[in-house]
């Protein structure tokens, strides 16, 4: 296992009458080159989980192992856990601080350490990997570019620290539709071809239903629901419960189900779905 | 997450009538406290206004010890001013070592500059630990309304005290967050010489004036976008109406105080 929580809980601003606890009793385990989707309605420990991915924030009872050694306030070695671990944080594209896009993705690598003969073929890389122009762009001044290349700057200059791990949060929030696809094939194209780890949080079951495998729901501060997406899927129920809108294409099969039509609940795609719904129609007509 | 929860300038939510008092009120008898502060010169007056100050403490439901650490900050300036006043006061000598002498006149007048101090940080946390900064900027709207007729912008400074209390916490909040982000990309906020350090501060800064820039244009653009053009006839949705209580409380303590000083200006 490569990240792995074991009885996390924390709690922000400990010890003051002011106390919320954020995280409780939390176990998650994340394997190499899966790709896993964190969902769950705003404040339910989303983001202060994946914080603890890479030593952002420590927990306060339990443990966090990365890569199988655990990491202690105390002795953590900071630098090595934020470089296998990369963390995009919601709107990345609001930490970009440098003059040139170059300056902007090499930053990380620079700072773990990074020569820089090898700095220009990882800044190349990186920007090559969210589907920009090295040449082109390496000079320019970031804050002149649209919003959506911004975006992908900042992705960039997490994966210039060439992590084992991407933690995305909310990656794709305020981009348009073609956007968001962009970025999810990019993303793809990591996993597929980089073996990349992808942790990726979303309010949105659609988005996840693009890339992840598994899911983890959370609400509370807890854990509640966990397993393979198209298990997750079918729950429509357990799904709004936890204050998750179920993706489109698992409600409209539910609602066949409650017609009394046998669908297959876990399905993923539209595609999926009206193959589906033409199989039963047909199976229908004949029976 | 984190801004959200910190709690902004000293503010104590409960209730109590020194809490209830129109803030007006309790600006304007925080100023005649200050000046009386100054200009009374004996002990017996700091004595009564040192009473007058607790009784309020009383009735505000807020604990004397909460109350005495807003002399914390000031607690330097405090022993500073003392040693200054002890060493360098010229009269009587009582104590004696090598160049350094201690006079009984610069003992007297260094405990009664810090005894000043104090009251006075006491009463202006007094304020501020029962009107909340809302309160506080709109009752200072008021008190400045009168000199506007010489162009004094008292509805603009208001909406600026207002607006820059109002992003306090979502400063924080964001300066938290850039941080962590800039942290992720291993920047090191806290070792380094002073020189590494302030330089290492650039990440932080930069996106933080540029998303504070950005913030503002929205919001200038939004309040114009609802007709926003300053003061000039302009209604309120909370309007500030002094009651009974508060003619009743201001007369008492005004007449109080001026007790005091009188007394204290005749009687020595």
């Amino acid at each position: 296992m490569f990240i792995v929580l074991d009885h996390v809980s924390f709690s922000y601003l400990a010890h003051t009458p002011f106390e919320i606890s954020a995280l409780v009793d939390v176990n998650c385990a994340i394997d190499r080159g899966e790709s896993v989707g964190i969902i769950g309605r705003t404040g339910c420990g989303k983001s202060t989980l994946t914080q603890h991915f890479n030593a952002l924030l420590f927990p306060d009872a339990g443990k966090v192992l990365i890569d199988g050694s655990e990491i202690r306030k105390k002795s953590a070695p900071l630098k090595e856990v934020r470089q296998k671990i990369g963390l995009v944080f919601q709107y990345p594209e609001h930490q970009i601080f440098e003059e040139t896009v170059f300056g902007e993705v090499s930053f990380g690598p620079r700072n773990m350490g990074m020569g820089e003969g090898e700095l220009e073929r990882t800044v190349r890389w990186a920007l090559d990997m969210v589907g920009l122009d090295f040449e082109t762009l390496k000079e320019k001044n970031p804050f002149e570019l649209s919003g959506g290349q911004m975006r992908r700057v900042a992705i960039a200059s997490i994966l210039s620290m060439r992590p084992q791990a991407l933690v995305l949060d909310e990656p794709t929030a305020g981009l348009d539709p073609e956007g968001k696809k962009m970025i999810f094939g990019k993303l793809k194209t990591l996993r597929d071809e980089w073996g990349t780890t992808l942790v990726i949080v979303s309010h949105s079951m659609e988005d996840l239903a693009q890339i992840a495998q598994r899911i983890i729901i959370m609400d509370q501060g807890k854990i509640v629901l966990e397993g393979p997406i198209r298990e997750i899927f079918s729950q429509v129920e357990k799904l709004e419960w936890y204050g998750v809108r179920p993706p489109a294409t698992a409600r409209i099969a539910a609602e066949f189900r409650k017609r009394g039509y046998d669908l297959d609940c876990t399905v993923l795609t539209p595609q999926e779905l009206a193959k589906e719904i033409e199989d039963k129609i047909i199976q229908r007509r004949k029976g | 997450m984190l801004g959200k929860s910190i709690v902004l300038g000293q503010f104590i939510p409960i209730e109590s009538p020194i809490h209830s008092l129109d803030p007006r009120v309790k600006i304007i008898l925080a100023g005649v406290l200050i000046f009386i502060l100054f200009i009374v010169q004996d002990w017996f007056s700091f004595l009564f206004l040192g009473i007058f100050i607790f009784g309020l403490t009383l009735t505000a439901h807020i604990p004397t010890g909460y109350l005495l650490k807003s002399l914390k900050p000031i607690l330097f300036l405090l022993v500073f001013t003392l040693v200054l006043q002890i060493f360098f006061t010229p009269g009587e000598v009582i104590w004696e070592y090598g160049i350094l002498r201690i006079s009984r006149e610069g003992f007297v007048r260094g405990l009664f500059i810090i005894v000043r101090l104090c009251l006075l940080i006491l009463a202006t946390s007094l304020l501020t630990l029962t009107t909340t900064p809302v309160e506080l900027t709109d009752g200072l709207e008021y008190l400045m309304n009168p000199f506007k007729r010489w162009g004094f912008p008292a509805h603009e400074l208001a909406m600026m005290m207002t607006i820059a209390i109002r992003f306090i916490p979502t400063l924080l909040e964001e300066a938290d967050r850039i941080m962590k982000a800039q942290e992720a990309r291993g920047a090191n906020f806290e070792t380094g010489s002073i020189i590494q350090r302030a330089k290492n501060l650039i990440p932080l800064l930069v996106p933080l004036f540029i998303n504070s820039f950005k913030r503002a244009d929205d919001l200038a653009i939004a309040m114009e976008s609802r007709c926003y053009r300053g003061g000039i006839g302009r209604t309120r949705l909370r309007v500030l109406q002094l009651k009974q209580s508060d003619y009743r409380f201001l007369f008492l303590s005004l007449a109080f105080i001026t007790f005091v000083t009188f007394s204290s200006f005749f009687l020595w």
